[in-house]
C-alpha cells in the first residue's frame, strides 16, 4: 500500500472546493458566465484526473497479487481521541471508489454543461453554480473518504447541498417546503447513522474504514460477541448504519422526501437524485460490505427485504403519476430498490460475490440513463413549459435528438439488449435467484412494470394525441443536446464493458456470463411491458381510463402515493403534536420556566427585603460596621486561638 | 511613679472614652455633634498610644510622634468636616444627619 | 501624690465624656469637649510629655473646638435643645459600646503588660525636632512631609467645598 501512489487525486475535491468558495464569494459581483466557466472547468479538470486515475488503477497498475489493491493515497490525522481511535481526513483509492469518482465527475460534468442552457438568464445562476460545486466537492469527499466519520461530514455536506439545490427557487413556497421535508427526513435517518457508528467505533476501536473491512482484520472479530435482544451488537451497529443510508437512498419508510424533492430545477433532480446523492446509500452499504457479510447477516437480509419492497412499491406507484419527473423520481426509488437488493442477496469472493458486482454495475448504468432521462425531461419541459404527460403528445416532431435519446434510456431502463440496463440487471436477478428464489420473481415483476410505466411516459410525451401548443416547442441549445448525447452514447455501450473483471466483492476478477435462463424471462417480461403501454398510450385512446376505472381502488392508492405521507402527517400531528409536545411544552412552561421565573421572583423579594439596609442613614453604617469589628475581635481573638 | 499606676488603667480610661464617643457618634442627629463625639474618639486613641509609648517602650518615641500626626490629622478632618456641614446646611437649611439621604435604593 | 491626681483627672476625663454625649445643649456639649480634652493634656504632662500636651492645648483645644463652636454658631440656634433620639437607636448604640467595652477589656485585663525598665528617653523639643527631620530608623520625615501634603490638601478641600458660589 503506497501512499504516495495516486496522492494527485486528493486535488479533484480540492479543486472543486476552491471553486465552490471563489463562485460563491465572488459570483454575485462577476458576470454570471464566469462563474459558470470556473465551475465548469473545475468539474472538467475532476472528470479528467479521475478518467485519468481510473485508467492508471486499473490498466496500467492493474492486479496485485490476483487482487486490486486498497491504496489510502492522502491522509491527515484530523482529531484523535486514543492512540488507535481518530478521525482522519483522507483519499481511499480502491475499485468502487473509483468507479463512483469517474460516475460522479461524468454526471456532474454533464449536468454542468446542461445547466449553461437549461439555467440561461435564471436570476442566481452564479449561486448555482456554486451550489453545484459545493454538491460535487462534498460527494466527491463522500465517495473517497477513508474514514467512517469523514464519511459522515461528507454525507452531512451533500444533505446540506441538496437542501440548498432544491430550496433554489426560494421564492416558491412548494420549493422551500420540499427542501426542508428532504433535510428534515434524511437528517433523521442520519441519526441512525451516527449512532450505528459510534457503537460500532466504540466496539471495534477505529473508525478507519481498511481497518474496518478488512475480512481478516481484528476490527471484526474483536467486536464482542455480546448481544441485545438476540442480535449481536455488530449488528445493530451496521443496521443502524444502514437505516441512516436508507434515508438518503429514499428507500421505504423514508422515501416520502424524493417526489417533493423535484420541486429543484431539473439539471438538480438529474444530478443529484437520479445519479449521485440517492446512491450514497448504496454505496456506504458496498464500502461497509465485509463487515455485513461475515458479522452481521441478519442486517444484510434487512437490506434486501427493504430493497425488494421499496422496488415494487415505488413501480406500482410509478405506474398512475402524471408529472413526468414524479415518474422518474419513483422509477429512481424502484432502481436503487434493485441496487439495495442486490447488496442484500451477495455473498464474498467470486462467483458468490454477483450481487455486490451487479449492485455497482447497476449504479453505474442508471447513473447514465436514469441522469439521460431527467435532462432530457429537463429539455422537454423547457419546451413545452409544463411538467404534465397530460399537457403533452406528439412531440417526436419538435424534439428529435430528445426524442432518440429518451428512447435510448427507456429501452436501457427496461433492460432491453444491447443496451447497458440489459446487463446489469441480469446480473441482478441471477443474484436474486442464487439467493432466494421469492427475489428473483418479485424482482421480475418489477422489470415488467418498470417497462410499462417507462413507455406509457415515452408514448405519452413523443406519442399520443396531437395536441396545438400555444409556441412550437423547439428543440434544446447545443448546450443542453450535447450531454444528452454524450449520455445516450454511454447508456448504450457501456454494458459491454467486463464489469466483472473490475469490481467485485473482494477485488479479485471474475468471470461472468449471460444466465440465458433468467435473461430471457426478463426481456419476455419488458416486452410485454412495452407491448401493454403501447396498446394504452400509442394512440390516444379510452383504454388507460377503462382500466383505472376497473382497479379504481388500487389506481386511487398508486395515484395518491398510499397515502404514506399523509399517515405520517396524521402521526406528527395527533400522536406527536398531540401527546408528546404537549407534555413537553407544559412541562417546559410550567416547570422549566416557572423554577427561573421562581428563582428571579425570589431574588426580588429577598432583595426588597434586605433593601432597606442600604438606608443611606450614616449611622446605620456605622453600627454595622463597628458591630462587624466587634464580631471579628470576636472571632480572631477568642475563637481562633 | 510610673510603676503605682498600671499601664491598664489607661487603656481602661482610653477604652471607655473611645466607646463613649461611638455612642455619642451612633445616637447623635446634630451633625456637630456627630464631630464632637469623633473628636473623643481620636483623642481616647492618643492616650492610649502615648500609654503604651512610656511604659512598654521608653527607648523609643514612636507613639508619641504618631499622637502628633493624629492630632494633626484630626484638625485637617474637623475642618474638612466643618466645611460640609456648612455646605450642606446650605442646601438643606438643617444640619440633621437623617436628612442627608439621597445615596440609598 | 500623683496616683491620686492621675485618678481625679481620669474619673474627670470618664465623667465629661459621657456627659459631652448626652448633653442636649449644642454648646454645651463642646465645652465638655474642652474639659475633657484640657483633662487629657494633663495626663500628658505627667507622663513627662510636655511637647505634646502643648501641642495637644493649641491645636485640639485651642483649634478644633472654637472651629466646632463657630460652626455652631454658623448653623444653628444656640439655644435649641437637641432632639432626643429614638430609644430604639439609643439601645442599640448603648449595646454595641457595651458589649465593645467588655470585649476590650477582658482583652486588656487578661494580657500581662510588664513594664520596660530601660532607660527612658529625653523628650525635648530639641529631640522631636531632630527626629522629625531625620532620615533613618529613627526619622520621621516622610510622615512629616505627608502630614504637610494632606493639611495642604484639606486646606484647599475646605476653601473649595464651603465657597459661596
Amino acid at each position: 500500500m503506497s501512499e504516495a501512489l495516486y496522492s494527485y487525486t486528493v486535488l479533484i475535491p480540492a479543486v472543486l472546493f476552491i471553486s465552490f468558495l471563489i463562485t460563491g464569494l465572488f459570483g454575485g459581483k462577476m458576470n454570471p458566465l464566469i462563474s459558470g466557466f470556473i465551475s465548469t472547468a473545475a468539474i472538467l479538470f475532476g472528470l479528467v484526473v479521475s478518467y485519468y486515475t481510473a485508467y492508471q488503477y486499473f490498466i496500467v497498475d492493474g492486479l496485485v497479487e490476483g487482487a486490486y489493491p486498497t491504496h489510502v493515497a492522502f491522509d491527515m490525522v484530523w482529531l484523535s481521541f486514543t492512540s488507535t481511535l481518530s478521525i482522519n481526513l483522507g483519499v481511499l483509492i480502491d475499485p468502487i471508489s473509483i468507479l463512483l469518482l469517474v460516475v460522479v465527475t461524468t454526471v456532474s460534468s454533464m449536468v454542468h454543461i446542461y445547466s449553461f442552457g437549461y439555467m440561461k438568464g435564471e436570476f442566481g445562476f452564479a449561486r448555482f453554480y456554486s451550489f453545484l460545486s459545493l454538491f460535487s466537492f462534498s460527494m466527491i469527499g463522500l465517495v473517497v473518504a477513508s474514514n467512517l466519520f469523514e464519511m459522515y461530514m461528507f454525507w452531512e455536506l451533500v444533505g446540506v447541498s441538496s437542501y440548498l439545490l432544491i430550496g433554489y427557487y426560494y421564492q416558491k413556497p412548494a420549493a422551500v417546503n420540499a427542501s426542508k421535508k428532504a433535510f428534515i427526513v434524511t437528517r433523521f435517518a442520519d441519526f441512525g447513522f451516527l449512532t450505528g457508528m459510534l457503537l460500532l467505533a466504540y466496539f471495534t476501536g477505529t473508525f478507519d474504514l481498511v481497518a474496518l473491512t478488512d475480512p481478516n482484520g481484528l476490527a471484526i472479530a474483536s467486536a464482542p460477541v455480546m448481544g441485545f435482544m438476540g442480535l449481536s451488537v455488530v449488528t445493530w451497529a451496521v443496521g443502524l448504519i444502514f437505516i441512516g443510508g436508507a434515508g438518503k437512498s429514499a428507500m421505504f419508510p423514508l422515501h416520502i422526501w424524493l417526489p417533493d424533492a423535484m420541486e429543484g430545477p431539473t439539471p438538480v433532480s438529474a444530478l443529484i437524485h437520479a445519479a449521485t446523492m440517492v446512491v450514497a446509500g448504496v454505496y456506504l452499504v458496498a464500502r461497509l460490505f465485509p463487515i455485513y457479510v461475515f458479522s452481521a447477516p441478519d442486517a444484510l437480509e434487512m437490506v434486501a427485504i427493504v430493497g425488494a419492497f421499496t422496488s415494487l412499491f415505488a413501480a406500482i406507484i410509478a405506474v398512475t403519476q402524471t408529472d413526468i419527473k414524479r415518474v422518474l423520481a419513483f422509477s429512481t426509488m424502484s432502481q436503487i430498490g434493485y441496487m439495495m437488493l442486490a447488496l442484500g442477496v451477495s455473498g464474498y469472493g467470486g462467483e458468490a460475490g454477483t450481487g455486490y458486482m451487479a449492485s455497482m454495475f447497476h449504479l453505474f448504468t442508471h447513473a447514465m440513463f436514469k441522469s439521460l432521462l431527467f435532462l432530457g425531461a429537463g429539455a422537454i419541459i423547457h419546451a413545452v413549459h409544463s411538467n404534465y404527460m397530460t399537457e403533452m403528445g406528439n412531440l417526436r416532431k419538435y424534439l428529435p435528438i430528445t426524442h432518440i435519446t429518451f428512447l435510448i434510456a427507456a429501452l436501457a431502463i427496461s433492460g432491453i439488449y444491447p443496451m447497458s440496463g440489459f446487463f446489469s440487471k441480469d446480473e441482478i436477478l441471477v443474484a436474486a435467484m442464487a439467493n432466494n428464489p421469492v427475489y428473483f420473481w418479485i424482482e421480475w415483476a418489477v422489470a415488467g412494470l418498470t417497462a410499462f410505466y417507462m413507455f406509457r411516459l415515452y408514448f405519452s410525451i413523443f406519442w399520443g394525441e396531437k395536441r396545438e401548443y400555444e409556441h412550437t416547442p423547439h428543440e434544446a441549445p447545443l448546450s443542453m443536446t450535447i450531454p444528452l448525447l454524450l449520455l445516450a452514447v454511454a447508456s448504450a455501450v457501456v454494458g459491454f464493458i467486463p464489469f466483472s473483471q473490475f469490481v467485485s466483492s473482494d477485488s479479485i476478477p471474475f468471470d461472468v456470463h449471460i444466465h440465458w435462463n433468467i435473461a430471457i424471462p426478463s426481456l419476455l417480461i419488458a416486452a410485454a411491458g412495452i407491448g401493454v403501454a403501447a396498446f394504452m398510450y400509442l394512440k390516444p385512446s379510452m383504454t388507460p381510463d377503462k382500466v383505472a376505472g376497473r382497479l379504481s381502488r388500487i389506481y386511487r392508492l398508486s395515484y395518491n402515493k398510499f397515502y404514506i405521507d399523509e399517515i405520517y402527517l396524521w402521526f406528527t400531528h395527533t400522536i406527536i403534536f398531540g401527546i408528546v409536545s404537549q407534555a413537553a411544552s407544559w412541562f417546559d412552561r410550567h416547570i422549566i420556566d416557572g423554577f427561573l421565573n421562581g428563582l428571579a421572583s425570589l431574588t426580588n423579594v429577598v432583595s426588597e427585603k434586605t433593601k432597606t439596609l442600604q438606608s443611606g442613614q450614616l449611622q446605620h453604617y456605622g453600627i454595622y460596621m463597628v458591630s462587624g469589628v466587634l464580631a471579628l475581635f470576636l472571632i480572631f481573638i477568642y475563637w481562633i486561638s | 511613679m510610673l510603676a503605682d499606676i498600671p499601664v491598664e488603667h489607661y487603656s481602661y480610661v482610653a477604652l471607655f472614652v473611645f466607646f463613649a464617643g461611638i455612642y455619642g457618634f451612633f445616637t447623635r442627629k446634630n451633625m456637630i455633634a456627630m464631630l464632637i463625639s469623633i473628636e473623643l474618639i481620636l483623642n481616647a486613641i492618643n492616650l492610649q498610644f502615648v500609654a503604651f509609648n512610656k511604659y512598654l517602650y521608653p527607648d523609643l518615641m514612636e507613639g508619641m510622634i504618631f499622637s502628633l500626626f493624629i492630632i494633626g490629622v484630626a484638625a485637617a478632618e474637623a475642618a474638612v468636616a466643618i466645611a460640609i456641614i456648612i455646605n450642606v446646611y446650605r442646601r438643606l437649611k438643617t444640619i440633621n444627619i437623617e436628612k442627608v439621604n439621597s445615596m440609598k435604593y | 501624690m500623683e496616683t491620686i491626681i492621675f485618678y481625679m483627672l481620669a474619673a474627670s476625663i470618664v465623667i465629661f465624656s459621657v456627659l459631652t454625649v448626652t448633653t442636649r445643649l449644642i454648646l454645651r456639649a463642646a465645652v465638655y469637649l474642652l474639659f475633657t480634652l484640657l483633662f487629657t493634656a494633663a495626663i500628658y504632662l505627667m507622663l513627662n510629655y510636655q511637647f505634646l500636651a502643648a501641642v495637644q492645648l493649641t491645636v485640639y483645644a485651642g483649634g478644633i473646638v472654637i472651629l466646632i463652636v463657630f460652626s455652631v454658631l454658623l448653623t444653628s440656634h444656640i439655644n435649641d435643645r437637641l432632639e432626643l433620639e429614638s430609644s430604639g437607636r439609643r439601645i442599640a448604640a448603648g449595646m454595641v459600646s457595651l458589649v465593645g467595652i467588655i470585649l476590650t477589656t477582658a482583652t486588656i485585663a487578661n494580657a500581662n503588660f510588664a513594664p520596660v525598665k530601660t532607660d527612658a528617653l529625653t523628650m525635648n523639643t530639641k529631640a522631636i525636632g531632630n527626629a522629625l527631620m531625620s532620615y533613618g530608623d529613627n526619622g520621621y520625615i516622610l510622615p512629616f512631609e505627608v502630614i504637610s501634603i494632606l493639611l495642604l490638601a484639606a486646606m484647599i478641600g475646605a476653601i473649595v467645598i464651603a465657597k459661596k458660589r
